[in-house]
């Protein structure tokens, strides 16, 4: 018996070891909720060392899809909210969740397809022209349909086009950008990312950018202190020295400075 | 077929390059999953004991409850755990999502029925085994759960590593409630599904490879502590 409850009491200690280190407290610290975009195309890796250098401010980030970010942020899990779905952003302060949306950068969506290119779209700038005749085509388009930024823009494009995407053809994968396009490579469907994931993603296989270049694909993200009136737990110093960073020269410099295999993934446009 | 096997070669470079953020991946791995498997441990064992051996009305019921939360899904207990400690919910005033507590938290929750359904079925057995026996021996309850708990110790500690394999192993609860954060709760099933995310298919898959190797070393580690301390029990 004592044998056994030695062992079992090195065990509990462990486990005290492992809880007490979990309480540590970080001394000053924000939350961001944020797009997949954003943290997979690696910007946060760049860029928050550089403000947390400077600041003394440790940025934590949590990735999610622009619906769930926001629906987080509501429930007043973070101080900063940073995504990319304009409408659902000032949405969001009008409903007094936010404090004020800023433009903080841009890029682009563009859609990826096989180097066979059957809906034979490859080379077009006219995104609604492009919907249209890959409708007709038959062939397979993955969508994220998660209600994220990226699918809130999508579907906006299918409605300017004046088509209601269904069939077999049109395939939801309810997943993250990542996912979609992994899921997409592997079937041989078209997918509309955003520049900065694709230029990143490390499955490319034959894919290659189809359609690119309409203004219709501009992607803008914007940032947002989330309302301490409205969450008392709100960081709102800390928040707000993170917002005026990146809305700083010095911010915008760093955003603009980010690059991967010599190409810019955004493009600072604050004000 | 040789790309791939350098592809691969390159990938477990890649982790050793991560050194340092690494070390740190694998001990969080450890740290959630080994005291989530502590906690079941505590809870889990002591409700299939109690199951095994009390007698009363709606046990069975429970027996099949508990049998059939072993089949609970992770995102499912992720979910319920973010709901009650988000700053909305009701416990959210403990400040604890997206710490690696409420990673502990889920991971309890998700593998308690594991240990407490297995511990009882171990357990109830040995009970059917020994009943006569203790009633001879005058034995109260509380001496029967302590006899069985210790003459069962090896299937139990099988059950132990059981559930430390499935926390270990699940991504869909610790990510909702930890939310990957990095040098916070970034774990290695969140980093693989970055990985992947990333589209780093090679890196995600040398990552699984890294965590079964670590499902080994523990696993190791307990049936060489198991089998010196059978053989001093019987020398």
């Amino acid at each position: 018996m004592t044998r056994f409850s030695s062992s079992l009491h090195l065990l509990a200690l462990t486990g005290a070891m492992a809880l007490a280190g979990g309480a540590q407290a970080q001394d000053k610290s924000i939350l961001v909720q944020s797009t997949t975009s954003t943290a997979n195309s690696g910007l946060y890796d760049y860029l928050l060392p550089e403000f947390e250098k400077a600041s003394g401010i440790k940025v934590n980030v949590v990735a999610v899809g622009t619906g769930q970010a926001i629906k987080n942020a509501q429930n007043c899990d973070g101080d900063v909210l940073l995504v990319h779905a304009k409408a659902a952003e000032e949405k969001f302060v009008a409903e007094g969740y936010g404090v004020t949306r800023s433009d903080l950068m841009y890029n682009d969506f563009i859609i990826v397809g096989p180097q066979a290119d059957p809906a034979g779209v490859a080379g077009m700038n006219d995104v609604k022209a492009a919907l249209a005749k890959l409708s007709q085509s038959g062939a397979a388009f993955a969508s994220r349909g998660d209600d994220s930024g990226t699918h809130k823009k999508e579907m906006s494009l299918w409605k300017a086009a004046g088509i209601e995407p269904s069939g077999e053809w049109y395939r939801s994968t309810g997943s993250g950008m990542g996912a979609t396009l992994n899921a997409g490579i592997g079937m041989g469907a078209y997918v509309m990312t955003d520049r900065a994931t694709w230029i990143s993603f490390g499955n490319k296989g034959d894919y290659q950018i189809a359609v690119e270049g309409d203004p219709e694909m501009f992607n803008q993200y914007g940032v947002i202190l989330v309302n301490p009136d409205k969450c008392p737990t709100v960081k709102q110093a800390d928040g707000q020295a993170f917002i005026d960073w990146l809305l700083s020269d010095d911010g915008q410099k760093a955003i603009g400075g980010y690059q991967i295999d010599g190409q810019q993934l955004f493009f600072p446009d604050a004000e | 077929m040789q790309d791939f096997a350098r592809a691969f070669a390159d990938s477990f470079r890649q982790i050793l390059a991560l050194d340092a953020g690494f070390v740190e991946i694998v001990g969080l791995s450890l740290r959630v999953s080994l005291t989530a498997t502590l906690l079941s441990c505590l809870i889990g064992l002591l409700l299939g004991a109690w199951l095994a051996v009390a007698r009363f009305s709606g046990r069975q019921a429970l027996i099949i409850l508990v049998n059939a939360m072993m089949g609970l899904p992770p995102v499912v207990v992720g979910l319920f755990v973010y709901l009650n400690l988000s700053r909305a919910g009701p416990f959210g005033w403990l400040g604890l999502l997206y710490t690696p507590t409420a990673m502990i938290l889920a991971q309890t929750i998700l593998i308690t029925p594991i240990v407490a359904a297995l511990s009882r079925q171990v357990l109830e057995d040995l009970h059917g085994e020994y009943g006569e026996h203790f009633a001879s021996l005058g034995l109260g309850r509380m001496g029967q759960v302590r006899a069985i708990l210790w003459d069962g110790r090896y299937s139990l500690i099988t059950v132990a590593l059981a559930a430390f394999g499935r926390s270990v192993a699940e991504v869909g609860a610790v990510i909702i409630v930890g939310g990957n954060i990095e040098h916070l709760t970034r774990v290695m099933t969140t980093a693989i599904a970055l990985e992947t995310s990333k589209g780093n298919l090679q890196l995600a898959m040398a990552l699984g490879m890294v965590l079964l190797v670590i499902a080994l070393a523990v696993n190791g580690l307990v049936s060489s502590l198991r089998l010196s301390a059978s053989r001093l029990g019987y020398a």
